[in-house]
């Protein structure tokens, strides 16, 4: 299959079940609005070392936010409901209750409820204060710019991680070129995530490795500096590839996500230097999601 | 469907107990059935039809018409549906209440949403002492639900209360929000003496300066972003509830009450 010039894989991506909530953090400002969720997402790439995937998912209006103050809505992606209610408390109560002018409220309705303010209100030392409004408890916590509002429980729900593509180009520079085009269509969508540094990665893995300590290690088959040693995927023009990796609410979000970048840079053209659309897998095995390159393009056809 | 419509037929002389006739305990009954309730009137036994003219209707949705304060405990405890009162409602208006709507178009006499745990009540006119408090013996008032009061009302509004929310478009009488536990009472009349008298927690949210009991301290000028979220909620109110959004949310802040450990605030709009 060749879309403008690009050659497409026949091959699938292949992704995990997660679980995710959302936050919606609330500042004075837009500025320090988005300080705070990029804070609490920073060092949040993989949940193999950082126990969360997390980002941004959309900047709030004002009058999207429970408060009226612009916001940002953030997504963390973990493996399991336990992590998730670590991480969500760990990163609000250390990103989000230290930053100046926050509130912290749920951003999504659910079933399976996630600690938010239910712990972190005893920063508040027994001066807290809480506030059921609407349906909805919230605490107040004292602190020294005024008081810390958030709201007591967020959900979470299942959730899919770990869909990707791989960018094969002539070099880095067109890579990362067509790879950013990919990025910038991606962010448009709601309830999905890309978790790696601007959304893009370039240490794809393999499972195994040779060393017994690692479950995961480069994945030799793509390194265009492996070429000639190993059995290299890459065809003798390839000088760089990068890796999407996208996280979604649904299986579906992931599969539009996917259309939407490989899309997007299939407009380039030829002209770009990409040669190749390629996706990681585990044989099939380890994934409960596959995501078919060819029939997610065909989907619009 | 129309509504299950009982209206009385003359003032009764003695209280009436009307707490049997919730939408929960109506639900399945014939109007037939319904005319042969039993109630008390005084010390004689007498069925709902000696005093009411019954129209069969949906007995989810109850409308009793009166002109008389003597109709006690309309909707007691009731957990859904809606009873309308068009005239006055007695004593013990919505008692327990845990769901639903009560809706009362004039006054209502004392204890309206005692011991409530959920739903709403609204009253077009005034209400009486001890709304949504404590009824004497029980620990705890409101614990729950949502009080509007059109007009004014009467003394130790939310005494003992414990959570929810009460709106009184009026004025309020003495001792408002006496002994309060936690929850919100909103006045945006007047308020009387002794303003949230032994309080412990919760908010009194006010629109003119009180006169607070010597045992309050003020707190400054404060923007406490709960009010956005409050304000924002009840804009879906008709009324002045629904208009408090413009009132932003700087406050004048006091605590107290400082004898039974200061944990209470009273705002007033600045």
């Amino acid at each position: 299959m060749i879309r403008n010039g690009i050659a497409i894989d026949d091959t699938f991506a292949e992704a995990f079940g997660m679980t995710a909530a959302r936050l919606i953090v609330t500042a004075i400002n837009p500025r320090w609005a988005r300080i705070a969720g990029e804070t609490m997402t920073g060092f949040a790439t993989s949940v193999i070392g950082c126990g969360a995937e997390a980002g941004i998912e959309s900047a709030l209006a004002p009058e999207a936010t429970p408060d009226g103050r612009p916001g940002v809505s953030v997504l963390l992606f973990a493996v399991s409901g336990k992590e998730l209610e670590k991480q969500v408390e760990r990163r609000v109560g250390q990103c989000v209750l230290t930053c100046p002018s926050t509130a912290c409220f749920s951003g999504m309705e659910g079933e399976k409820p996630v600690p938010l303010g239910k712990n972190l209100r005893y920063f508040g030392d027994g001066f807290q204060i809480a506030k059921r409004i609407g349906g909805r408890r919230y605490w107040r916590v004292p602190v020294m710019d005024g008081e810390f509002l958030c709201e007591e429980v967020t959900a979470r729900t299942s959730a899919v991680g770990g869909g990707n593509f791989l960018v094969l180009a002539r070099g880095l520079p067109q890579a990362l070129a067509a790879c950013e085009q990919a990025v910038l269509a991606i962010r448009r969508l709601p309830r999905v995530l890309l978790p790696f540094p601007g959304g893009i990665a370039r240490s794809g893995s393999k499972v195994g490795s040779k060393y017994k300590a690692l479950m995961a290690s480069t994945n030799d088959a793509y390194c265009p500096t492996l070429r000639g040693l190993v059995h290299s995927s890459l065809s003798e023009d390839v000088g760089a590839v990068l890796e999407i990796v996208i996280n979604g609410l649904t299986e579906a979000d992931v599969r539009e996500a996917t259309r939407v970048g490989i899309e997007s840079i299939c407009a380039l053209g030829a002209a770009s230097g990409v040669l190749r659309i390629s996706a990681g897998n585990y044989g099939g095995k380890l994934g409960q999601y596959h995501f078919h390159l060819r029939e997610i393009l065909a989907d619009q056809a | 469907m129309t509504s299950l419509t009982l209206e009385l037929t003359a003032p009764p002389m003695p209280r009436i107990d009307l707490s049997a006739l919730t939408p929960d305990r109506l639900a399945g009954r014939s109007a037939d059935a319904i005319r042969r309730l039993p109630l008390w009137v005084g010390n004689e036994e007498a069925t709902l039809g000696d005093l009411f003219t019954v129209t069969a209707g949906d007995t989810d949705d109850i409308l009793i018409r009166c002109d008389s304060d003597r109709l006690d405990g309309i909707g007691t405890g009731m957990s859904r549906g809606a009873i309308r009162v068009e005239g006055r409602a007695g004593a013990y208006l919505g008692r327990q209440q845990r769901g639903g709507t009560i809706s009362v178009s004039g006054d209502t006499g004392p204890f309206a949403g005692s011991g409530m745990t959920g739903g709403g009540i609204e009253i077009g006119g005034n209400a009486g002492d001890f709304l949504g408090a404590a009824i004497p013996g029980e620990r705890r008032g409101m614990r729950g639900g949502r009080i509007q009061v059109r007009g004014n009302a009467g003394d130790r509004i939310g005494d003992h209360q414990r959570r929810g929310l009460i709106l009184i478009g009026g004025d309020a009488g003495d001792y408002c929000g006496s002994r309060l536990v936690a929850g919100t009472i909103v006045v945006l009349g007047r308020t009387g003496a002794n303003l949230g008298f032994a309080m412990r927690r919760g908010t009194l949210l006010l629109t003119s300066q009180p006169r607070l009991p010597p045992t309050f301290n003020p707190n400054g000028t404060q923007e406490p972003g709960f009010l956005a979220l409050l304000t924002r909620d009840l804009a879906g109110l008709g009324g002045p509830f629904g208009q408090l959004q413009a009132r932003g949310t700087r406050v004048h802040r006091w605590l107290g009450d400082l004898g039974y450990g200061g944990q209470g605030e009273v705002l007033v709009w600045a």
